[in-house]
């Protein structure tokens, strides 16, 4: 005879059960992390309107994270010295797990999920020499270590996966950064960032490498649309005036497309890119990248295009479920953003933190 | 007592209220109307006399009136690359020289009209490129062309100058000074409107310090003079002094004068300007003059402390979260 208690226990172990989804969650579409006006520190779920869904209480200032494909479970690191990361079940706001990083090493920030949503990546970085590592944690036995493998350069920061398939991306900034703190970066004079692709055992299957005029042009932030072209953007180490392209296109074995904009207002953009992100759901598509330091919005179309710059003070946090680009900044605001101009959406006490992790 | 305490602790802890209608009546709109009116200016004189001499006067008016508002990186000014190429600098290589001796070589038409001179690289226009023609050797003997690339250039200036000032006064000015009504679109609350002011001050003291000051300064085993900004004209320190001094206009409307801490902390900076008699920095070659133009740029560091522990938190504003964040 089967007993409630034993039906229970055979329900929970059932594949066929329908597994608690993001929908559960509150349905956010993004996850923000912020600074709340009492100086303490909270991740919440947004919805495409900024109305928050839930808001989870964080021990200190947050970077980035990733959103588990499925589940409504994320990771979210601690911003630096970023020795921990905190495994955030999104329906109870329970932190579930801690993750540290290995002894003698910190975590770059970013991270990304497996498409079955079984094994967590991190990047990694030897405090010392500032060499890259991945970190692989299974999900399924409590977020344990199960291993790592190089990163492919110096510096690691995020990590993106090409959709529908097995290949890990890799921005390697190429900087080695003393953790003192002034953070002095060590290693302008030789920096090498590269562009790393990477199969889920850590073999290299490709790397960009940018010609020696861009060599202080740190890759730091990526976005990957749904047919696997990568953006990758870069922050500039080099001499102040001069105006690099701060924007790269790629698909993996082919060539790099470098974006243009005009010097004038390639100037406003400070040299630094905060966050990059294609945009959503079906269409041609765009790609905005936000500069925090110059305040301002570059938005180009799916060829590459320059097509806007629009201002918007301390502008970082950046994502898109579909249609127009979902934007937070460090004074409160929450606005869409297309080429017709900044939309805001709501006004808040709180300082928006770097990265949306777009659900 | 018990009371007295409780109203001193009221007034020392209530936020005072930011007259940002005060900013922009009483320093903005009269700063852009003044850099139009002398920019017109330079480019009527410029094409009666474009003989160097005769238009320099002009053109260190026109440099003056932007000093008065240099510091606002937001609004009109930073639409169309309008800033870079009013004011190009740093210039580390060298781009608008090499884009003037260019034109010159070429004798380019492209200068004829008003939309081709505005497509010339931004290096070579603006208050710099016009330096580089009135008082660099290098284009001492520019001929008819020099004469044609002064009138082209002063005009284009004119028409920058006019069109930030017709952007403010035709709706940008309204827009922040109702920041947080309903329908603005702008600004969401006051405090962004707020915030975009004191961020201009904020970055215009670090700028001072940085670049002004601390490009010239070099290190102290290699001081670069001739990094200092506008040296050819020796206007260096000049440009130290009025720009101060317009921040510190910004500092009193914005705050009613009640930034006592910071209006001190200005004026303490501008008597040490005042005493430098070093009009293009080239002293920091020497040890001890290279220390004097230190402790003005410490005295300047110490304004935008002072207005960051001062003015910020009394306004409920702050210096910037993601900017101020390297990642």
């Amino acid at each position: 005879m089967t007993t409630r208690r034993s039906f229970l226990a055979s329900v929970l172990v059932s594949a066929s059960l329908p597994a608690i989804s993001w929908a559960d969650a509150g349905g956010p579409s993004y996850l923000a992390a912020a600074r709340e006006v009492d100086g303490t520190f909270a991740l919440f779920g947004l919805t495409a309107t900024g109305q928050e869904t839930f808001r989870i209480a964080l021990p200190a200032r947050a970077h980035a994270g990733a959103a588990h494909p499925h589940r409504p479970e994320a990771i979210v690191f601690a911003r630096r010295p970023g020795t921990f990361g905190l495994i955030i079940e999104c329906l109870s706001g329970q932190v579930v797990q801690d993750l540290t990083a290995p002894k003698g090493q910190h975590f770059s920030g970013h991270g990304v999920f497996s498409a079955d949503g079984n094994t967590l990546f991190t990047g990694e970085i030897d405090n010392l020499t500032g060499a890259g590592g991945i970190g692989l944690w299974s999900r399924g036995n409590g977020y344990r270590r199960i291993g790592a493998f190089a990163s492919g350069g110096i510096g690691p920061h995020e990590i993106v996966r090409l959709p529908g398939q097995d290949v890990l991306v890799v921005a390697n900034g190429g900087i080695i950064t003393d953790l003192d703190e002034g953070r002095t970066k060590l290693n302008i004079d030789t920096m090498q960032p590269n562009l790393s692709y990477l199969s889920l055992s850590g073999d290299l299957l490709d790397q960009v490498i940018m010609p020696p005029e861009m060599r202080k042009a740190s890759i730091r932030h990526l976005s990957v649309n749904d047919s696997g072209k990568v953006a990758f953007a870069m922050q500039w180490e080099g001499v102040p005036d001069e105006t690099p392209s701060l924007i790269g296109l790629h698909r993996m074995g082919q060539d790099v497309h470098l974006l243009e904009v005009a010097p004038v207002l390639a100037q406003k953009m400070k040299g630094y890119i905060g966050s990059i992100a294609f945009s959503g759901g079906t269409g041609a598509g765009m790609l905005a990248a936000s500069c925090p330091k110059g305040s301002v919005i570059a938005l180009f179309d799916a060829s590459g295009s320059f097509r806007a710059m629009l201002d918007r003070p301390d502008v970082c946090g950046l994502g898109s479920v579909s249609g127009p680009f979902f934007a937070t900044d460090g004074f409160g605001g929450i606005a869409t953003v297309s080429e017709d101009g900044i939309a805001p959406l709501r006004a808040t006490e709180k300082a928006w933190d770097n990265h949306l992790i777009t659900i | 007592m018990k009371h007295i305490l409780v109203l001193i602790v009221a007034l020392i802890g209530a936020p005072a209220t930011a007259d940002v209608t005060d900013a922009v009546n009483r320093h903005i709109l009269p700063g852009y109307a003044d850099f139009a009116e002398a920019s017109e200016n330079l480019s009527v004189v410029a094409q009666q006399d474009c003989s160097p001499e005769a238009v320099r006067p002009a053109w260190n008016m026109a440099f003056d009136a932007w000093l008065g508002v240099s510091h606002l990186h937001f609004g009109p000014v930073e639409a169309k690359g309008r800033s870079v190429t009013i004011a190009f600098w740093p210039d580390e290589r060298g781009a608008g020289a090499r884009a003037l001796a260019s034109l010159i070589a070429g004798q380019d038409p492209v200068i004829e009209t008003a939309e081709g001179t505005a497509q010339v690289s931004a290096a070579a226009r603006g208050l710099f490129g016009l330096e580089y023609l009135l008082y660099d050797p290098q284009f001492a003997d520019a001929g008819a062309y020099g004469c044609d690339l002064i009138r082209a250039l002063s005009a284009d200036l004119a028409a920058i100058a006019d069109a930030t000032l017709a952007d403010w006064s035709g709706g940008y000015a309204e827009q922040l000074r109702t920041a947080g009504s309903p329908e603005n679109r702008t600004f969401l609350t006051a405090r962004e409107g707020t915030q975009a002011l004191f961020t201009s001050l904020i970055s215009g003291l670090e700028f001072t310090t940085l670049q002004r000051l601390g490009r010239p300064m070099g290190t102290f085993d290699r001081p670069r003079p001739n990094r200092a900004e506008a040296r050819r004209s020796a206007r260096s320190l000049r440009n130290v002094d009025l720009s101060l001094r317009a921040m510190r206009n910004l500092t009193v409307t914005l705050t009613n004068g009640a930034a006592p801490a910071t209006l001190a902390a200005f004026d303490r900076a501008l008597t040490l300007v005042a005493a430098l008699g070093d009009p293009d920095f080239s002293t920091v070659a020497t040890p001890q003059g290279r220390l004097k133009v230190e402790v003005i740029q410490q005295a300047v560091h110490a304004i935008e402390i002072s207005a960051l522990t001062e003015i910020g938190p009394s306004l409920g504003v702050s210096a910037g979260f993601n900017s101020a964040d390297g990642d």
